[in-house]
């Protein structure tokens, strides 16, 4: 995979950007960011810049696709074709077909589908500027755009990812380390039912560091999530702030 | 068999409310004996039940619902009608027509056009059909002038205010006639477009400072501010 | 993917899983009977034909000759593309891949390249211009269930069929000479998918038990025990005991298998 020498972690344990391995880049959380959309929220993960907006529930087009039993939530990942240093053909590609898929299953356990058959929530997820673990801030993204819609949620979905850079597990990787560490869990998590909604893996890890990654992942997640709820509380107090 | 919040704190949905013999009100749900909110707003107990107000939702209609809607599609037997709510609802022909529908004489776009609003009443619904709407009761039907906007449909009952007192003031001071459908969507018709731009400015702060105490008195105070410089301009005139 | 059985079905199954029971009597970790046919295709480099129970997966390897990405100029190319061929089942339709038959094709590929099951290394002819490219196609020929493990194993079992050309390269000149020899391997790796159903895990889910699960969860083990790929799958969730718990039986099963096949 690597044959660089270049050390992506130092002796004293600092990365490439200045991180320590347990600590999250800074993350900016905004909701209510689109007027047409029924609930929209955009997030600066790191260098990750992402839209999301929530439709409905409404009816389904084409309708063969509505369920008569249950909502149908459809995501579509999307980067934009200036999102990353060679320029991306604005067709989907299979990864962001998978994307879009495994994001739709991380936010349907958060949902009470049975509540209204026969109609649809779209998610819709632009990544405007990608730079690493761009699915699983657009989990967090989206999560929000959803409640913004007023959709009932059994909890807030919050995504974070855990990997192996040279020998250390670390949290949160941004693109260099994504591309040249040896193993990278995405992890979305449910905070308050303590449920994991995505978990994947790729590269080489020990049963036993994996447990280490998915554990950091979800503390990780556990952080973010605080941010994320400020986020959808602020929308609701500035009314209130400038009333006092 | 705590609770975990105080009276009107604003909570985002998967926030544990209360554990044990508490049942879940509206915008909540249970899991374990645990009771959690489902929705961002503002929660609040009546005996055992907890409650949130919604700050966001959607509509979800109910028989007997005064809504206001756009027709959408002229049908073969009937219009399709759009309620701001997760369905489209069906007016049927017959219903508007009072009288057996005829395909062949009858041109149902002479009677209602795509576009156009009407004032119904949710006549029947479940979640495994669409709703069904009636406009054959006084006050209902179709709408020729006036002004339309969209709140949030939990705010309604807020607009509506305690026994109506709200409402009533706002009608009282703008001489405008408010219709409030239960879907979010209000219907202003007044005198004059000025009149009815000061009840729509009413309205509108009413939903965006729902969750703030002292609201009657500020939509009071606001209501007197504006009636003012409109007397003004019309006796200088 | 639900609402394909009956509600009576479902509770069927729900209640003997709470006994421990399947309705094909399998214990909830046993895997159902697996059969590999090998070279079933004789103008496919390599090929093979895996039963996993009534599933059944054909994988055909096309070895051809292109450029290499620039980022890894001298390593050999492996695509690996799923088709969910119509005769496979009434839900199956033609037409372009869908979500369904993309994740499939890229959760089989995560596996082999992440375990670097083939060594694309000892697949470049010349640098930065001339490689040899793998393709694996997986065609899914009846649908059963699992079709992540059947042709995650149908994927290994063509590859460890594969026959090159015997070439040697002068000035950057390929020139195949006489005879045929093995694809470069160098590990192996075994994909082992479990699925949840109310709370309860069981192995090698097939089609009635995929219908009534609310998720599912892979994991692809190289020869050395280490994990190299993890897919998590449907609209459920698992809490992280269950992870942990769905890794340890993955982990376990891998290596049983891995006996069974002598891989």
């Amino acid at each position: 995979m690597n044959d660089k020498t270049d050390k992506l972690i130092d002796k004293k344990g600092i990365r490439g950007d200045g991180r320590k391995a347990d600590e999250l880049r800074s993350l900016k959380l905004q909701v209510g960011v689109l007027s047409n959309a029924d609930g929209s929220a955009y997030i600066e993960h790191g260098k990750n810049k992402i839209l999301a907006a929530a439709f409905g529930p409404r009816e389904m087009h084409p309708k063969h696709l509505s369920q008569p039993d249950r909502m149908v939530l459809r995501c579509r990942y999307h980067m934009a074709p200036f999102s990353v240093p060679e320029r991306k053909s604005p067709a989907p590609s299979r990864r962001e077909v998978e994307l879009s898929k495994v994001i739709k299953e991380s936010l349907e356990p958060a949902l009470f589908l049975e509540l209204y058959p026969r109609t649809g929530v779209d998610v819709f997820v632009e990544v405007l500027q990608a730079d690493g673990g761009t699915r699983c801030a657009s989990i967090t993204a989206a999560a929000l755009a959803i409640a913004d819609a007023g959709v009932p949620m059994r909890d807030l979905v919050v995504a974070c990812a855990a990997g192996k850079i040279d020998d250390t597990i670390v949290l949160d990787l941004y693109d260099v380390e994504d591309k040249l560490g040896s193993a990278d869990v995405p992890v979305a998590y449910m905070p308050n039912l303590n449920a994991v909604t995505l978990l994947q893996m790729d590269g080489v890890l020990s049963s036993s560091e994996l447990e280490k990654a998915v554990n950091m992942a979800m503390d990780g997640c556990k952080n973010i999530y605080a941010m994320q709820k400020e986020a959808l509380k602020t929308k609701y107090m500035v009314v209130k702030e400038t009333e006092e | 068999m705590p609770t975990f919040f105080e009276k009107k704190q604003l909570v985002t949905p998967g926030e544990l409310l209360a554990e044990g013999d508490y049942l879940p009100g509206e915008n909540t749900y249970v899991e374990n004996g645990k009771v959690y909110a489902s929705r961002i707003g503002l929660v609040d107990s009546d005996n055992k039940k907890v409650n949130v107000v919604a700050l966001r939702a959607f509509y979800l209609p109910k028989m007997g619902d005064i809504v206001i809607g756009t027709i959408l599609e002229v049908g073969f037997s009937g219009w399709t009608v759009d309620i701001k709510a997760p369905y489209n609802a069906m007016l049927r022909a017959s219903d508007v027509l009072s009288r057996p529908f005829k395909p062949q004489n009858d041109e149902l776009s002479a009677v209602l056009n795509a576009g156009d609003l009407i004032v119904a009443k949710i006549a029947s619904y479940d979640r495994a059909h669409d709703p069904q709407l009636t406009v054959g009761e006084p006050g209902l039907g179709k709408i020729t002038r006036g002004q339309i906007l969209r709140v949030t449909p939990t705010k309604i009952p807020r607009i509506i205010g305690r026994k109506g007192s709200m409402i009533s003031m706002i009608k009282q001071e703008t001489n405008c006639q408010i219709i409030l459908g239960l879907n979010g969507v209000i219907l202003v018709t007044g005198k004059t477009i000025e009149e009815e731009e000061v009840a729509i400015e009413a309205i509108q702060k009413i939903e965006e400072e729902s969750h703030t105490s002292g609201l009657t008195d500020r939509i009071t105070q606001f209501l007197k501010e504006k009636k003012q410089p409109v007397k003004m301009e019309e006796t200088q005139q | 993917m639900s609402s394909l059985i009956t509600k009576v079905r479902a509770k069927q199954i729900e209640q003997l899983l709470e006994n421990g029971k399947r309705l094909d009597e399998r214990g909830l970790l046993d895997t159902r009977e697996l059969k590999i046919e090998q070279g079933v295709i004789e103008k496919a480099e390599g090929s093979a034909r895996v039963y996993l129970g009534k599933t059944e997966v054909l994988v055909g390897v096309k070895v051809e000759t292109g450029e290499p990405f620039s980022d890894t100029p001298k390593e050999g190319v492996m695509t690996v593309n799923a088709e969910l061929v119509p005769v496979a089942s009434p839900r199956f339709e033609p037409g372009p891949p869908d979500e369904n038959s993309i994740e499939l094709a890229r959760v089989v590929d995560r596996g082999i390249r992440e375990s670097r099951a083939i060594d694309t290394g000892k697949l470049c002819i010349e640098e930065g211009k001339k490689v040899f490219i793998v393709f694996v196609d997986v065609y899914v020929l009846n649908h059963d269930g699992n079709l992540i493990d059947a042709s995650a194993i149908a994927a290994m079992a063509a590859l460890m069929n594969t026959k090159m050309p015997n070439y040697e390269v002068k000035d950057g000149e390929l020139k195949i000479k006489q005879g045929y020899k093995p694809l470069p391997m160098r590990n192996h790796p075994i994909t082992v998918t479990l699925g949840k159903i109310n709370n309860k895990l069981l192995v090698d889910p097939w089609l009635e038990e995929e219908s009534v699960m609310d998720s599912r969860i892979t994991f692809a083990t190289g020869e050395d025990g280490n994990i190299c790929a993890i897919q998590k799958g449907g609209s459920g969730y698992f809490t992280p005991q269950q992870i942990l718990e769905a890794s340890k039986i993955a982990l376990d099963k891998a290596v049983e298998l891995r006996k069974k096949l002598k891989w």
